[in-house]
């Protein structure tokens, strides 16, 4: 027993259909506790007021942006070295979520800076980075769209998943070039003295694993999808060829 | 190879739009922005080195679509890609030829434009200087997203979207050296960085551009 069995696709599809409730049930569990919890029942901030609470939405989306690039990346070395088709459709299928985990960290930023810096938008190095990771994730899925037959696609993209990444590391040290920026740095860090108080730090948390459970369930859904639709396909082709 | 060379140079020469395509798209943007952010000496010397390279920059993409041009629908590629010569250095020649109509044309060009967007005198050889670096970076980093977008009928906006983000490193480092250079500052810290990233893409990119060609081919 490896975790390769999971590369067949029926092996797959009999497995995920197993966890998927479980994963959903989890999900919205640890989100609403975390959701509820720290919009409701966390005292305001001294300086910030209210408008604290929008981290509980911005961190993790901004965590799971880059953390859904890595695993795509992943997807894609396991496909050109061992050519398992799951992996090619995961790869492809977390694309959109993390495309939206994106958007939607440079929205509530930019929600959050408008009172708090004065600004809905700076170039930043940090959101610069983000524009350009935005900017990653929308050439990698026109891409998918733009070639049909599923094979080549599914090489080229991992082709340029690979290349991307390198640029993407490099863009995020290019920017940070300019200036230190007004954005804060990381205040979650396990190995340091000064972090973010308790009250904050308890919900987020939560929020975070909740976070990162909505990915797994989504890039499940969304691989399931997938492979329906490949088979879908091929039943089709088969009609034809009949 | 150097039959390869001389026959993309020879294309781009002879068929219209090539060689002078990027050229006269690097002189319309520097006359342009003048006439767009008015006449101010000392605004326009401030932008410059941006502007320069931002020009530059576009002026590469809009020829890249014709480094493969029409190779993969008369045989051309076919024929290149089962002839002795790996893969990975017909993408160098093509890189190369397109770096010579568009990267090193660019870089004669631009003290002239540079003058045109009163840019100080001591950032004319920085100028010079981060586009003979920085230019072969770009056409190498466009051989590889014309390289993925090979089999597409209209892949020009597509090709556009994929290169643009890997643009960005070159980008920066470029205009930071013609910036710094202009105000009298230590330059050799972006520039090392900006030589760094055209050599490590000349280096390895073409491994990948080939690797996407021969899926294409496949």
């Amino acid at each position: 027993m490896s975790i390769w069995e999971y590369a067949n696709p029926r092996k797959f599809m009999q497995f995920s259909a197993a966890i998927l409730p479980w994963s959903v049930g989890l999900t919205v569990a640890f989100l609403a506790t975390g959701l509820v919890w720290g919009f409701f029942l966390t005292p305001d901030d001294a300086r910030q007021g209210s408008t604290v609470r929008i981290i509980y939405l911005h961190v993790p989306t901004a965590m799971m942006a880059i953390n859904a690039w890595v695993m795509m990346l992943v997807a894609s070395l396991i496909w050109l070295v061992r050519r398992h088709h799951v992996s090619a459709l995961a790869a492809r299928a977390a694309a959109p979520v993390g495309l939206t985990f994106t958007v939607v960290a440079l929205a509530t930023g930019a929600l959050w800076g408008q009172p708090i810096w004065g600004t809905w938008w700076v170039w930043d190095p940090r959101l610069t980075s983000f524009l350009i990771l935005c900017l990653f994730y929308l050439g990698y899925i026109a891409l998918w769209q733009a070639i049909e037959d599923p094979d080549t696609a599914a090489d080229l993209t991992a082709v340029l998943c690979m290349v991307g990444s390198v640029f993407a590391v490099l863009s995020r040290y290019a920017v940070n070039f300019w200036s230190e920026g007004l954005h804060q740095g990381a205040s979650l860090s396990l190995d340091r003295k000064e972090n973010v108080a308790d009250v904050f730090w308890q919900p987020l948390v939560v929020c975070i694993v909740g976070f990162i459970l909505l990915f797994v369930t989504l890039v499940l859904l969304r691989t399931r999808t997938e492979i329906r639709a490949r088979r879908l396909a091929a039943l089709l082709a088969r009609e034809r060829m009949a | 190879m150097r039959a390869l060379f001389l026959r993309d140079l020879a294309l781009a020469f002879r068929a219209g739009g090539g060689f002078g395509l990027g050229l006269a798209f690097f002189l319309l943007v520097a006359v342009l922005v003048p006439l767009g952010v008015g006449p101010d000496p000392a605004l326009l010397a401030r932008i410059a080195p941006g502007v320069l390279w931002v020009g530059a920059l576009l002026a590469c993409l809009l020829t890249l679509d014709r480094m493969f041009a029409l190779d993969p629908e008369d045989g051309t590629l076919d024929l290149l890609a089962t002839s002795p010569l790996p893969m990975e250095g017909v993408v160098a020649v093509k890189a190369a030829a397109h770096w010579v109509v568009t990267g090193l044309a660019l870089t004669i060009a631009a003290p002239v434009l540079g003058v045109l967007l009163n840019l100080a005198p001591a950032g004319q050889g920085w100028l010079v200087l981060s586009l003979l670096l920085g230019t072969p970076a770009l056409s190498v980093i466009g051989a590889f997203g014309a390289a993925l977008t090979v089999g597409l009928k209209r892949g020009g906006l597509l090709l556009g979207l994929l290169v643009l983000p890997m643009y960005v490193p070159t980008l920066i480092f470029g205009a930071e050296v013609v910036r710094r250079g202009a105000m009298g500052l230590d330059v050799a810290t972006p520039l090392a960085m900006l030589a760094g990233i055209t050599a490590g893409a000349v280096a390895l990119l073409p491994f990948a551009a080939a690797a996407a060609i021969r899926v294409n081919l496949r």
